[in-house]
């Protein structure tokens, strides 16, 4: 098992993702509040990606710029090598509250990207049908959200945000209002979509266990300022089944991440190999 | 009409459990990666125990009406110059007959839609520019504001000198009465849309336009409906008042008139044909709100 902390294997030229020196200030009365400070990230295409720390680091903020709904007060955020402006289709959004139109049924709910992008009728049930069986929701497809339990919800948003067939899927603590079994059985589900369907993935969390069953990399955060603090790579082979769960590696990456998550020293960073490449 | 609705809303919700049932049987066999949905069993009482709880309410709701009749009839016998509720049935067929109470309904009927429904169309687009755009909030709202704060009944004897005393005034004071119950609630429905969908939209690739019709639209739907009911109360208040003052006909008319001949049955008539025709007025709305927005999570 190799788990290094200086992470090489992209680089700007060929990043999906690239997160170049960005900072966030947010002015709260007279005080200004730096959400990010510096932070450079790069990501491959088709690489997954996990995002984790303690409230407050930023992680959240970081997403929305990606996604395009904030603008970074300095820094570059770049997809495809372009610099972000506003959202746009290739890339997915998953919000932690599910964000289902709660008068859309599950396939309407579906189809809405593919409708407001002119997709027409029979190509816009067709492909909303595919994703709706990819998640195990056929039996609900004309349910309406209120009828489906959260687990569900959440499987549909992702039908959803799949069925615009984005690169990206950014994932805002998808799972983070879930009981313990569902969470644990979506993230399998969301690794072997992923298999099958591959994407450039973010995915934020505050558990750290999530963190390291999903990722190839994960991004350790630290707060006051937001930054990043520590990169760990999981060299765990997919398809991550419960024995990967259960296995020494895993334990001792998750201690490791652990061990950066809780036991931050303030104002530091884990050593500077820590840190992307840019840095 | 009420019990209805709460009934159809529990079969649906047992129809959804039964589909999560079968969901959950179908996972189990099936060899793709299916989660299996989570079964509800919220803690809900057995059935038979809120039928019992609904049919002793509809029961203490018979008993209630009966004893105020009895009490109303009761009074009327010991000396209280009402009239007994057999002299009231008597007077509404009288009156129907001579095609008195037909002509007063359909006078009333009309003023009332004819307002509601043009304050509530003006109340829905003005209050969306409120919501949405701050230039009209900016604009609308001290004039709504302010006009809030006065009856529309207030404003009769103005209206009736500027406006004369024709059906003009009458309709207007309950449009007023009506748009502006109406557009404080669209307005607020606007506002108190979930940023969460919104911004779930703009990552679909939904533009302005998109937004406006098929999220902040459907969104605020039953904010707009409270609106119209609370304008349609509202609407028939004014409506009373307004005919007491000058009209040709109408239910607020008879009354005025019954009251020189002292006249009791009459205006007892009047009273409760206004109460039945706002209550079904009122189960109407009810009834497309529970259509409408049956989407909603009750909690």
């Amino acid at each position: 098992m190799t788990m290094t902390t200086n992470t090489t294997t992209t680089n700007t030229a060929t990043a999906k993702i690239s997160v170049q020196g960005v900072r966030k200030t947010f002015q709260l009365k007279n005080e200004e509040f730096v959400a990010l400070d510096h932070v450079d990230l790069d990501i491959a295409d088709n690489e997954f990606v996990t995002v984790v720390g303690p409230s407050g680091c930023g992680k959240s903020t970081l997403m929305n710029i990606l996604a395009g709904l904030e603008e970074p007060s300095s820094g570059h955020a770049l997809v495809d090598g372009e610099e972000v402006s506003g959202p746009g289709p290739e890339r997915g959004v998953i919000f932690q509250q599910y964000a289902l139109f709660p008068w859309l049924t599950v396939r309407k709910n579906v189809e809405f990207g593919l409708k407001v992008g002119g997709v027409p009728k029979a190509a816009r049930r067709e492909r909303a049908e595919y994703f709706i069986r990819m998640v195990g929701l056929e039996q609900f497809a004309d349910a309406l959200p209120k009828m489906l339990s959260g687990g569900m919800k959440q499987r549909c948003a992702i039908a959803r945000a799949y069925a615009v067939n984005p690169s990206i899927l950014l994932m805002d603590e998808p799972f983070g209002a879930l009981d313990a079994l569902t969470r644990v059985k979506l993230q399998e589900q969301l690794l072997e979509t992923w298999n099958r369907e591959k994407r450039t993935v973010m995915f934020i969390t505050h558990d750290v266990d999530e963190a390291v069953f999903l990722a190839n990399r994960v991004i350790v955060m630290a707060a006051r300022p937001g930054r990043i603090y520590e990169t760990v790579e999981v060299d765990l082979p997919y398809p991550r089944t419960e024995d990967v769960r259960l296995s020494p590696e895993f334990g001792e990456l998750r201690n490791r991440v652990w061990h950066a998550v809780y036991h931050q020293e303030p104002g530091t960073n884990a050593g500077t190999t820590s840190s992307s490449p840019t840095a | 009409m009420e019990r209805v609705i709460e009934m159809t809303d529990e079969s649906e919700r047992d129809k959804s459990e039964q589909a999560a049932a079968r969901a959950v049987a179908a996972g189990s066999t099936a060899t793709t990666a299916l989660a299996v949905a989570a079964p509800r069993s919220g803690g809900k009482p057995p059935r038979r125990s809120r039928v019992s709880k609904r049919t002793k309410l509809i029961v203490l709701n018979c008993i209630s009406v009966v004893a105020g009749i009895a009490i109303w009839w009761i009074l009327a016998l010991n000396g209280f110059q009402f009239p007994t509720p057999p002299e009231v049935v008597e007077k509404a067929i009288q009156l129907w007959n001579a095609g008195i109470l037909q002509q007063d309904i359909l006078a009333s009927l009309g003023r009332v839609l004819t307002g509601f429904l043009l304050g509530s169309a003006a109340a829905v687009p003005v209050g969306f520019l409120m919501g949405w755009y701050t230039v009209g909030r900016g604009l609308f709202e001290p004039w709504i504001q302010f006009f809030r704060t006065i009856p529309p009944l207030a404003l009769l004897p103005l209206v009736l000198v500027l406006l004369g005393i024709g059906e003009v005034p009458k309709v207007f004071v309950i449009f007023l009465a009506a748009f502006l119950a109406c557009v404080i609630s669209t307005y607020q429905g606007v506002v108190n849309v979930d940023r969460t969908l919104i911004n779930a939209a703009r990552v679909l690739g939904a533009k302005d336009g998109a937004i406006f019709v098929r999220v902040v639209v459907p969104a605020s739907t039953p904010f707009i409906l409270v609106g119209m009911r609370v304008g349609l109360g509202s609407a028939w208040a004014t409506l009373v008042a307004a005919e007491l003052l000058a009209a040709p006909a109408g239910l607020g008319y008879r009354m005025q008139q019954a009251q020189l001949y002292y006249d009791l049955a009459t205006i007892f008539v009047s009273i409760v044909v206004i109460g039945i025709l706002g209550l079904v007025m009122d189960r109407l709305l009810l009834l497309a709100e529970t259509k409408l927005t049956g989407w909603q999570e009750r909690r």
